[in-house]
């Protein structure tokens, strides 16, 4: 607004008010009233509404009106037939047709679920599964009992859904029409024999496969000027490094941490992604305490990671004192210029390993071959590390794929082939290089989606998910994976190896071509066997393809700071990207289940968001904050590293986050073939410069408020008996009742434990006949992964809300990782504050600042699900008995008798009630996997989906304990221990999840309750809960 | 119609004596063939060509083998013999016939009857060798006389058991007329009636019997009301048209197929399974007409059945003629009778293997229905009710042991009914 209109408007103002004086005031809605003389004030005067009231567009003008035959009287017996009518067709059943196969496929008993082992080898996840198929449709991954490689985790749990994804692509194209497979060979052959002679870059994902490599080998003999690189979309480049010129191999070592006694990290998230992830198993088992004894976990690290809310001890650190603490601790470098805290820690972290000796290893995650390899040497001897069976899944070469990046925006490189990869979304300087690819002669992508790179390409050969797909993979040398289609591919695709082999002349089918090459490996023993086992170990050596280097020739200016860190604070920040636990490298983003999944450590849930300290963000005034509804708000920022500007990238607030440093996570901000709601998030991936995860970069605070998708607005238990915590020290020497107390009350005068049956207000049941179901959590296993949660969104056919809702607090989630931060530096600490609190005014002020994370909190998970309580306070309140006790333990929820109270939910202590505010399923504004025939494909059929208006909550995987129990009953003999399972329990490979029948005396399940850490969650309340945690347990004692 | 039988009642009885004759007639003449064919009994024949070759031959139609009617005059007799009792050997030493034969037939190796005598032999040859059944269209249309005669002369007593009554009230009138008019003319006089209140008037002004009226009346339609809201939604006797007129009569009835033949998946599985069609097949490509009793009064005759046949063919993709697979297939989209809502989790292998039901418990005779129906209401009242009474049959299943042991005690009975161990609970079928 101009302000000399202001000027004179306030004048005016004045003078009227001085005119009519107080007696008389008036109150004028907009300037223009002001002005005596306008039109407009007069016609809004006579008028109410500003523009008339369009009555004839509904009613018709009055002759119409009036010519019509239909009076009134007539209209309301119309309007009483047509509901009569209506009500009387709703009394008719729907008349259901059922189709049966002409030919039935022997294996496929309607009804009844096959297993089918298989691999998962996306180039970023890598893992042995079992798929559970049902009518021949896949709907459940699960792990495979059989292999020892670990990394069944969220994303490989969900990869099920992104089979189902209606935005693949359904045939190939060539200059984006559809053509026919015979026609796509014509036009790359032709195109082929034009390129010869040009330089061609084949740019693939890490296969990890003895076939593949073998088979791109002969393609690249054929096609001389076709250059393979691997490009690893999150490099673990300097790591490949480090290791071939350690060991002379390109793998990476593998670690099994169940041996460790010592962890010392430096910057590596091992129980995230670090190096392809998959060692929380093995990390799990060293974290239990057995015989008084249990690892001692250090970590040094900027961001929070899953690794650092695990650790016993976590400093907080910028990268760049990662580095000198990574030479401090291997090769005895200087630690001034730490802060003394650090030092000592340091030190300590020194002292500990060493008298661990070879049960010790200190691992890191920086992006600096210098350190990998000091590293490397370090553990050398070390009963933790394997380097005679390294890891093959990652093969990326940072060096390679810069100098194919900078080939082809400079033009020498003419042609490419994407395999897997979407280089035009995840290259840094995606702009130039985008540019760059549309100009070349040759563009071809294998991909699953008409993803960037598909887009920007002349040809695109569809390919199948890895479940319609053969394959083979060695994830470990030594341990050789197959990979076995679970069902027909869906639409007109196919795979990247069956093309290779039409090109290179070969008629053979894939699936062939890999038995060939598995006669070596397999050495006479049966392919079926090994096929039904999904894995198969064997000492042959097959010649991997080794990728030639072109090191040393040609120009390096681009890549001249490869290898190295190249991070040295300079005013600004010092940026870690990472990867988030439910996106990964992003790759599967048009996956709502993943999108949906709270972050386990910020709990926040469709979106990234750079990380920052609070000492930082009030420096710089960046706030978090709460709305009206409980929503989460942030305050944006630009963020700027060299020439790249990200912009606008909300802000979260992070306990731990080392001062001076943020963090920022990979794989958000896709837009091409991603759904509309699926778009979150900014692309970190142009702050990835060189590949390296560590960057400066500058914030520059910007106006407006992002709106935050998270589940848990409240961070800190302020010294309430939720989690249970003690340290190693006081489990080994002090009395149970010191540690994990049972409460007393009092009655009639007397104390009496709160456990004993006079303390209660109901008669108990008679539990003892048939099974009784109970649930261990072990919070010492527990790693906060996550696994368990979309394990139970596929098994129970959780619907997805969207962010909007997830925002209300209206998530649908029947199982939840709670992630508290303590207030003070532990939450013993915390403990003692909220004794020591007294009076009024120690209280408020005391409670208000333990409701603060501190700046470097302890953290601690816990999955919280319906605690199936034995007197449920849910079930005395349901007006309509929706909700029941049943003898095996489990809390029973009748949907059908659900007229949605919500008295339940709002009676039950631990909050683990769903209501289904709005019908989630073939409903377009809830446009997820279940509002098409693809996605519904996923749903599992023993499960009922709920409709709007009904509560729902974990039913403690009933449909699977029924099963168990009729499969039993049909074979005639009793339940094995272990054979009860639930879905949570099954996903979890850590072990911290254990379920099973209490009254089997013989039960895992059992010598678990009558376990001393076994403590009920509030058990204060008298609710008797069936599932229980095991107090968790940190080995605090420094050196 | 019926009233044209009537009328033709005569004639009628005459077209069933022809057939009479007729029948006679062609046994003779079939006798007469039997003496033909050297004294073979054609008889014997039929039986021994059911138990050894129908599997594969028909006398009339190519199946796996050749049609066999005539198959005399083609081959030389010794020939025969030596091909039924070892075809392959045949085929193995190079003769010429043998090898043709077995060319022509898509190389399948016939059975070889080494059992089988000369007379065995010679007795089938003799059926295979009685002329086909002439075309019969007198006997059909006196079969039809004689297959719906009882419900014709039903009709027919009462039609004339009407006609009676009418005559009889017809000439009551006329002997009251004729009274009447004997009594006018004799000078009798008639005491005449009163006219009192009409009926409704004096229902009216009875007050108490108007309540009780409507209170009876009120009762009567919230009985109907409620009878009508509670059928709601329960579809018991739905008996849909389905695309192949498919009898449960003809196969678990007269022919005694056992339940789980087709519907394999009961055992294992919570569905029962529709049987896909190459189950179908595995009776249906030998069997392409129906030869059963027949039911003309419904339509259900020979020519039905064997187009309900021919349309499984077309669906299977099976060439009758060329007696193999088209590939063509087209599958069936029956109509599903019985439908428990989503929310409701039955599993057929429970009650089947486990409890060992019988089928018709819950689907009722269901070797009696031609159109399959609804037996039961399938409402939740219904379950629990058997789980109510029924006792749990635990002989011999490891897994119920100890929990029989320990529930029988905590109740004092011998047998426990499912609702004993827990089969009401909302959560055993409700997830």
């Amino acid at each position: 607004m101009d302000w000399n209109v202001v000027n004179v408007t306030i004048k005016k103002l004045k003078l009227i008010t001085s005119n009519n004086m107080a007696s008389n005031k008036k109150y004028w809605k907009s300037v223009e009233e002001l002005n005596e003389n306008s039109s407009i004030v007069e016609t809004l005067q006579q008028n109410e509404f500003v523009e008339p009231i369009p009555t004839d567009e509904f009613l018709g003008d009055k002759e119409t009106l009036e010519a019509s035959s239909t009076t009134r009287r007539d209209f309301l017996k119309y309007v009483g037939f047509t509901t009569a009518a209506a009500s009387l067709a709703a009394c008719e059943g729907p008349v259901i047709k059922s189709i049966p196969y002409v030919v039935a496929p022997d294996e496929i008993v309607p009804g009844v679920a096959n297993y089918y082992a298989s691999t998962i080898a996306d180039g970023f996840d890598f893992a042995n599964i079992l798929v559970k198929t049902r009518e021949g449709r896949p709907i459940k991954i699960e792990r495979n009992d059989l292999s020892t490689n670990g990394g069944v985790n969220a994303r490989v749990q969900a990869s099920v859904l992104s089979l189902y994804d209606k935005n693949r692509l359904q045939a190939p194209l060539v200059d984006g029409a559809e053509v026919s497979w015979s026609d796509f060979d014509v036009a790359v052959a032709k195109k082929m024999t034009e390129m010869s002679g040009k330089d061609v870059v084949l740019l693939t994902q890490t296969f990890a496969s003895p076939s593949t490599s073998k088979l791109i080998k002969e393609f690249t003999t054929k096609y001389p000027n076709v250059r393979h690189v691997v490009y690893d979309t999150v490099s673990s480049s300097e790591a490949l490094d480090a290791f071939q010129s350690v060991n002379g191999m390109r793998a990476l070592a593998d670690y099994d941490f169940s041996k460790a006694e010592v962890i010392v990290s430096v910057g590596a998230d091992f129980l995230g992604d670090w190096q392809g992830g998959g060692y929380d198993a093995g990390y799990a088992k060293s974290r239990v305490p057995k015989n008084g004894k249990m690892s001692r976990h250090i970590q040094f690290e900027s961001n929070m990671s899953l690794s650092g809310a695990n650790a016993d001890k976590r400093v907080p650190v910028t990268p760049t004192q990662q580095l000198q603490i990574v030479k401090a601790l291997t090769n005895d470098g200087s630690l001034s210029g730490l802060p003394d805290d650090v030092q000592g820690a340091v030190q300590n972290a020194k002292a500990q390993l060493k008298k661990a000796g070879s049960n010790g290893v200190v691992i890191t995650g920086l992006p600096d071959v210098t350190a990998q390899k000091m590293v490397l040497e370090c553990n050398e001897g070390s009963a933790v590390i394997d380097a005679a069976h390294p890891r093959m899944v990652r093969q990326g070469n940072t060096a390679e794929v810069l100098r194919a990046m900078n080939g082809v925006v400079s033009g020498t490189v003419k042609g490419m082939i994407t395999v897997g990869v979407d280089p035009v979304y995840s290259f840094p300087n995606n702009k130039a290089f985008t540019e760059a690819y549309k100009n070349l002669e040759m563009s071809l992508a294998f991909s699953m989606k008409n993803d960037a790179t598909a887009a920007a390409s002349k040809m695109v050969a569809a390919t199948p998910h890895y479940l319609e797909s053969w394959g083979d993979a060695q994830l470990k040398k030594g341990t050789f994976s197959l990979i076995q289609p679970t069902i027909r591919p869906l639409f007109n695709t196919r795979q990247f190896q069956d093309c290779l082999l039409g090109w290179t002349g070969n008629n053979n089918k894939y699936y062939d071509y890999i038995k060939d090459t598995w006669t070596s490996v397999l050495g006479g023993s049966s392919w079926n066997k090994a096929l039904e086992a999904g894995v198969f170990t064997s000492a042959a050596e097959l010649e991997m393809e080794v990728i030639p280097t072109l090191e040393g020739q040609g120009e390096m200016e681009s890549s001249s700071s490869h290898g190295a860190m190249s991070a040295t604070n300079q005013g600004g920040f010092e940026l870690t990207l990472y990867a988030k636990t439910g996106m990964g490298d992003g790759q599967q983003a048009n996956n709502p289940w993943l999108q949906e999944m709270p972050d386990p450590i910020t709990r926040t849930s469709w979106d990234n968001y750079i990380t920052v300290s609070a000492a930082d963000a009030a420096e710089m005034g960046l706030e978090n904050s709460h709305v009206a509804n409980g929503g989460l708000n942030g305050s944006y920022v630009n963020v700027k590293a060299g020439d790249v500007i990200v912009e606008n990238v909300p802000v979260l607030i992070q306990p731990g986050q080392a001062k001076g440093s943020v963090g920022l996570a990979l794989g958000y901000g896709k837009t091409a073939a991603i759904q509309e709601e699926m778009q979150t998030g900014v692309n970190a991936y142009a702050l990835y410069n060189n590949f390296s995860t560590v960057q400066n970069v500058t914030l520059e605070k910007v106006g407006g408020k992002h709106e935050f998708a998270c589940v848990q607005l409240h961070n800190t238990m302020m010294g309430r008996d939720i989690i249970r915590e003690t340290s190693l020290e006081v489990f080994n020497t002090k009395d149970v009742q010191e540690w994990n107390p049972v409460l007393f009350v009092s009655k009639d005068h007397q104390e009496i434990p709160i456990t004993s049956p006079d303390a209660d207000l109901w008669e108990s049941f008679d539990r003892s006949i048939g099974h009784h179901f109970n649930l261990s959590i072990d919070l010492n296993a527990c790693t906060g992964c996550g696994a368990c949660v979309i394990a139970c969104h596929a098994e129970n056919n959780v619907p997805v809300v969207g962010k909007e809702e997830v925002r209300k607090s209206r998530d649908m989630h029947w199982l939840r990782i709670d992630r508290y931060y303590s207030s003070v530096e532990s939450f013993k600490g915390d403990s003692e504050k909220k004794e020591n609190i007294s009076g009024l005014g120690s209280s408020l002020s005391d409670f208000g600042a333990m409701e603060n994370p501190s700046d470097n909190p302890q953290v601690a998970f816990q999955p919280v699900m319906c605690q199936h309580c034995n007197h449920a306070p849910c079930e005395t309140v349901c007006p309509v008995a929706a909700t029941s006790h049943g003898r095996q333990g489990q809390n029973h929820m009748a949907y059908n008798r659900c007229v949605g109270t919500r008295y339940c939910a709002n009676n039950c202590p631990y909050k683990v009630r769903r209501f289904n505010w709005f019908l989630y399923n073939e409903n377009d504004e809830f446009d997820y996997h279940m509002n098409n025939d693809l996605g519904r494909m996923v749903l599992n059929p023993d499960v009922v989906v709920r409709s709007r208006g009904v509560m729902e909550k974990c039913s403690m995987c009933i449909q699977k304990t029924q099963k168990t129990i009729l499969d039993a009953k049909r074979d005639g003999r009793a339940v094995k221990d272990n054979e009860f399972q639930t879905a949570c329990s099954m996903a979890c490979d850590k072990g911290a999840m254990v379920f099973g029948d209490i009254n089997d005396h013989g039960s895992q399940i059992y010598t678990e309750k009558k376990d001393n850490r076994m403590y009920h969650l509030l058990e204060a309340v008298g609710t008797k809960p069936n599932v229980f945690y095991q107090t968790k347990v940190r080995n605090s004692k420094e050196v | 119609m019926k009233k044209v039988n009537f009328r033709n009642l005569p004639s009628q009885l005459s077209l069933l004596l022809l057939a009479v004759t007729l029948t006679f007639s062609t046994t003779l003449f079939s006798q007469d063939a039997a003496a033909e064919t050297g004294g073979a009994d054609a008889v014997a024949g039929k039986a021994l060509f059911n138990a050894n070759c129908a599997a594969c031959h028909k006398l009339d139609k190519k199946a796996t083998g050749p049609a066999l009617r005539g198959v005399v005059d083609k081959y030389d007799q010794a020939w025969l013999y030596s091909w039924i009792k070892d075809s392959q050997g045949m085929v193995k030493s190079g003769d010429a016939t043998a090898v043709v034969l077995f060319a022509e037939n898509n190389n399948s190796v016939m059975t070889s009857f080494p059992a089988l005598s000369n007379g065995d032999i010679d007795n089938i040859l003799a059926y295979t060798s009685t002329p086909p059944p002439s075309p019969p269209p007198p006997i059909e249309v006196a079969g039809g006389g004689n297959g719906t005669g009882d419900g014709v002369s039903n009709n027919i007593i009462l039609a004339a058991l009407a006609l009676v009554f009418l005559l009889l009230v017809a000439m009551l009138f006329l002997v009251t007329g004729t009274l009447k008019k004997i009594a006018s003319a004799n000078g009798v006089d008639y005491p005449v009636k009163e006219k009192g209140l009409p009926i409704w008037k004096v229902f009216v002004q009875n007050q108490f019997l108007v309540m009780v009226c409507s209170i009876f009346l009120l009762l009567a339609s919230a009985y109907f009301a409620y009878g009508y809201v509670m059928q709601v939604g329960v579809d018991q006797g739905y008996a849909p048209v389905q695309p192949i007129h498919f009898s449960h009569k003809i196969h678990a009835g007269d022919n005694k197929v056992d339940c789980n033949y087709c519907h394999s998946s009961a055992r294992k599985s919570k569905t029962s399974g529709i049987p896909s069609l190459n189950v179908c097949m595995n009776c249906h490509k030998n069997i392409a007409d129906y030869n059963g009793e027949e039911d003309a009064a419904n339509g259900y005759d020979k020519a039905f059945y064997d187009g309900e046949i021919a349309k499984l063919y077309d669906a299977a993709g099976w060439d009758v003629d060329e007696q193999k697979y088209t590939g063509e297939t087209k599958p069936v989209k029956w109509t599903r009778i019985h439908n428990l809502p989503d929310f409701a989790y039955f599993n057929h292998s429970q009650h089947v293997t486990v409890a060992g039901v019988d089928c018709q418990k819950c689907h009722g005779p269901v070797e009696e229905m031609e159109i399959v129906e609804q037996f039961a209401p399938l409402t939740m009242g219904w379950c629990i009710n058997c789980h109510r009474e029924t006792n749990v049959d635990l002989k011999g299943n490891e897994y119920y042991e100890k929990i029989h042991e320990e529930l029988s005690k905590k109740y004092g009975v011998d047998k426990l009914t499912i609702a004993q161990m827990g089969g009401l609970e909302c959560g055993k079928c409700h997830y």
